[in-house]
């Protein structure tokens, strides 16, 4: 090695040695006291306080509001959930409650913008404050709701996996797939669902995990799998996508649970409670009875739940720290849950997906919010 | 020192101020780097250390060449992306050396369509990105091939269909490390007999007849022992069952496509540094050597090449690491690679973003520094030695 050059590497390696050393000695400077959690295993957790958070720390909807627009991590298309339209247009159950959260904190739906994310990168784009809300049909689990820093606040969609195989193949049941390649996403739960689901059952299997959904219906389509696996709605909606779609069946099994819903960062309460009520307020729209049409017609009614969703009555709003018509915006702008489900996925849709577990509690489902009072 | 009165005018200090400003630049940079890091993902409740690379992993992959259950940890997972990732860029590396070599001597040809075919090769391969070619090989590729049922047979024995290629397995019957052994001593014994024959004919001028076939003894020897000892060869043929062929020998198109983009895209860029190192070698090498009476195959081989190799091997190194880094593309057509299995699953399943793509980055940069240092000793082994 020249010589010269020495005593530069020397000193790089000892600035480098020197900076990981002496971290845990000026870290504890601070005086806000630092959540317990596990450090990395290179550098030793400081005994006293961590420092103040270097990042701005004001609160998600200051910053919302003085950018004015909402920003959603999205599907990267998944007719149905999000999906843009030939003029870029976004539109789906899951931009419906981007839809609502803009329509709640500005009193205006088209204030809110998109970015489509793959599998892989909704978490990190969450985490990191690229998008304020994941509306991604994005499975509730608790490891997604801990160790990384999300919150999921609701459920907009029970879902749960499901198998596609061609018709020519004469699969009757998914008990019956012993020893076929299997396709699916890369990243996402269906990978382990179908381990677990083949494991227990005693069934062999080989997988072919793709990052993109586009190339798992092309390598579905080119025959290099026997089955197709995502969540149910996935696959009527990546359904649409093949050659001829008739030619393709859903098995009737569910393999797994799937909620899927909003998520948010950890630790921004507000922001968490703006989220999960607006989902709750086109519920509640929905068993109160009031739509996108009669909602004018109902602020003049006497029933007092009715009144106090659409903000004629008490504060609501104000509680969550946004205007009181909030939900009335919600309703005449994007709908209730009834209505954005027709819209996006129901029986009217090419995709032609029974309400089934996403009816209203009162109707058998699962849909059922708490009463705004 | 008297004629140096200024401390700033003194050589030896002002270096030694200037390297530990650099050195406590630096230092803060990377104190601030890892404060802030885990001061945010304390912030933000994320998981942070290396623990998880013990718990489960709980999926499958495709391709294992160890063995590997959903229920082995994530760092076992690790292991097969990294293998998978080694596997891919080793054979790659193979067959684009070859294919390289043969199109860089082939485009300066005197053969006008042998040196054309050449050129118009490398002028389309390189000039079209690498991940539309993988594309090309696998969705273009895959499309054309049957359904295993219908399957393109050769004497019903290997299988070719869109799961991939399928081959007998040849199952040793006995001991394999006696043949082993057997081509172990086999290799020996040839090293020495090419080693004798050489210096006999520098210090003689005599050709030891019959020493180039020396290399054969390596398949030779294990042939005779297997004949000796008597042992058998059972070929698995592959036999469709259920969804596709069980038994047997197989490729999976994932793989296979890979390889081929890989390989024939790296191979025109070392065409090209072939191409060069032989041009560079002055004319009158040649003329010389020819003068010498040496024939056109001895010319290339003695005279040509060993001197080419010093101007090609640098360029050829960079060839071998954009391989093996480009082999991350496999994510896009589900080869579980390095990126893919742990990058990708591994990622996703824990969330530990920071970790696992440090790791990742780790990962490719020692593999990329050991093939360098490969290299270079290659390269100083065939530099050329002054006297």
């Amino acid at each position: 090695m020249n010589n010269r050059l020495l005593p530069a590497v020397l000193a790089l390696v000892v600035g480098l040695v020197a900076g990981f050393l002496l971290y845990p000695m000026f870290a504890g400077s601070g005086d806000e006291p630092a959540p317990a959690v596990a450090a990395s295993d290179g550098v030793d957790t400081p005994a006293e306080p961590a420092p103040l958070p270097v990042v701005e720390s004001r609160s998600t909807l200051d910053l919302v509001r003085e950018r004015g627009y909402v920003r959603c991590g999205v599907s990267q298309g998944l007719p149905g959930f999000s999906n843009p339209n030939d003029s870029g247009d976004w539109s789906g159950i899951d931009v419906d409650v981007c839809q609502a959260v803009a329509a709640a904190v500005f009193g205006d739906a088209d204030k809110s913008r998109y970015t489509p994310l793959s599998a892989k990168e909704r978490f990190t784009a969450l985490q990191s404050g690229e998008i304020d809300v994941l509306t991604r049909n994005t499975t509730w689990s608790l490891t997604r709701d801990t160790a990384l820093g999300l919150d999921f606040v609701g459920v907009n969609y029970y879902d749960g996996q499901g198998f596609m195989v061609r018709r020519e193949l004469g699969v009757k049941s998914v008990m019956e797939l012993d020893g076929a390649v299997v396709c699916t996403n890369t990243g996402t739960t269906t990978e382990l669902n179908v381990a677990d689901f083949f494991r227990s059952n005693g069934l062999a299997y080989s997988i072919v995990a793709f990052e993109k959904s586009d190339e798992v219906v092309a390598a579905y389509d080119a025959g290099r799998c026997d089955a197709f696996t995502t969540d149910a709605s996935g696959l009527y909606s990546e359904r649409l996508k093949l050659a001829d779609f008739n030619d393709h069946v859903v098995l009737p099994e569910i393999i797994s649970k799937e909620p899927l819903g909003p998520a948010v960062r950890q630790g921004d309460d507000q922001w968490a409670d703006i989220v999960r009520w607006s989902l709750f307020a086109m519920v509640e729209a929905e068993e109160l009875g009031v739509t996108s049409k009669n909602a004018d017609d109902m602020r003049t009614t006497q029933n007092p739940a009715i009144r106090r969703l659409l903000g004629v009555e008490g504060a609501f709003g104000q509680n969550l720290g946004i205007p009181n018509d909030w939900a009335y915006k919600i309703i005449t702008q994007v709908g209730n849950y009834g209505e954005s489900f027709e819209r996006g996925v129901g029986e009217n849709t090419p995709l032609g997906i029974p309400r089934g577990l996403n009816a209203l509690w009162k109707d058998g489902g699962l849909q059922y919010s708490p009463p705004v009072r | 020192m008297s004629s140096s009165p200024q401390p700033w005018n003194n050589p030896k200090l002002r270096a030694f101020a200037i390297q530990l400003a650099v050195l406590f630049v630096v230092g803060s940079f990377v104190w601030i780097v890892v404060d802030n890091t885990i001061t945010n993902l304390q912030r933000q409740n994320i998981a942070s250390g290396f623990g998880f690379l013990e718990n489960p992993a709980g999926f499958g992959i495709a391709l294992t060449l160890v063995e590997y259950t959903e229920q082995s940890s994530y760092g076992r997972a690790l292991l097969i992306g990294f293998l998978n990732t080694l596997l891919v860029a080793v054979i790659g590396i193979f067959i684009a050396t070859i294919l390289g070599f043969t199109l860089g001597i082939a485009r300066l040809s005197s053969n006008w369509l042998v040196a054309k075919i050449a050129t118009v090769y490398i002028e389309v391969v390189r000039n079209v990105p690498l991940l539309l070619q993988l594309f090309f090989w696998y969705f273009a590729v895959l499309r054309a091939l049957p359904l295993p049922r219908e399957s393109l047979s050769l004497l019903e024995v290997a299988f070719l269909n869109n799961r991939g290629i399928y081959v007998p397995a040849l199952l040793l019957e006995g001991n394999g490390l006696v043949l082993g052994l057997a081509a172990i001593v086999g290799a020996i014994s040839a090293w020495l007999i090419t080693r004798n024959a050489k210096r006999k004919r520098l210090e003689t001028g005599e050709i030891v007849k019959g020493a180039a076939f020396a290399p054969l003894l390596v398949f030779v020897l294990p042939v005779l022992a297997f004949l000796i000892f008597g042992m058998g060869l059972k070929a698995e043929v592959p036999s469709l069952k259920g969804f596709g062929f069980k038994g047997g020998w197989s490729l999976i198109p994932e793989f296979v496509s890979l390889l081929l983009a890989l390989s024939f895209y790296t191979a025109a860029f070392i065409a090209e540094n072939v191409r060069s190192g032989i041009l560079a070698v002055s004319k009158g090498q040649t003329e010389a050597a020819r003068a010498l009476g040496l024939k056109p195959t001895s010319v290339l081989r003695l005279v040509i090449i060993p001197q080419a190799l010093r101007v090609i091997i640098p360029p050829l190194t960079s060839q071998y690491l954009n391989l093996t880094k480009n082999s991350s593309l496999a994510v896009a057509i589900a080869y579980p690679d390095l990126v893919s299995v742990f990058s990708g699953t591994v990622l996703n399943q824990t969330g530990q973003a920071v970790e696992v793509i440090a790791i990742t980055m780790t990962i490719y940069l020692s593999l990329s520094l050991f093939t360098s240092l490969i290299m270079n000793w290659y390269n100083r082994h065939m530099a050329l030695v002054e006297r």
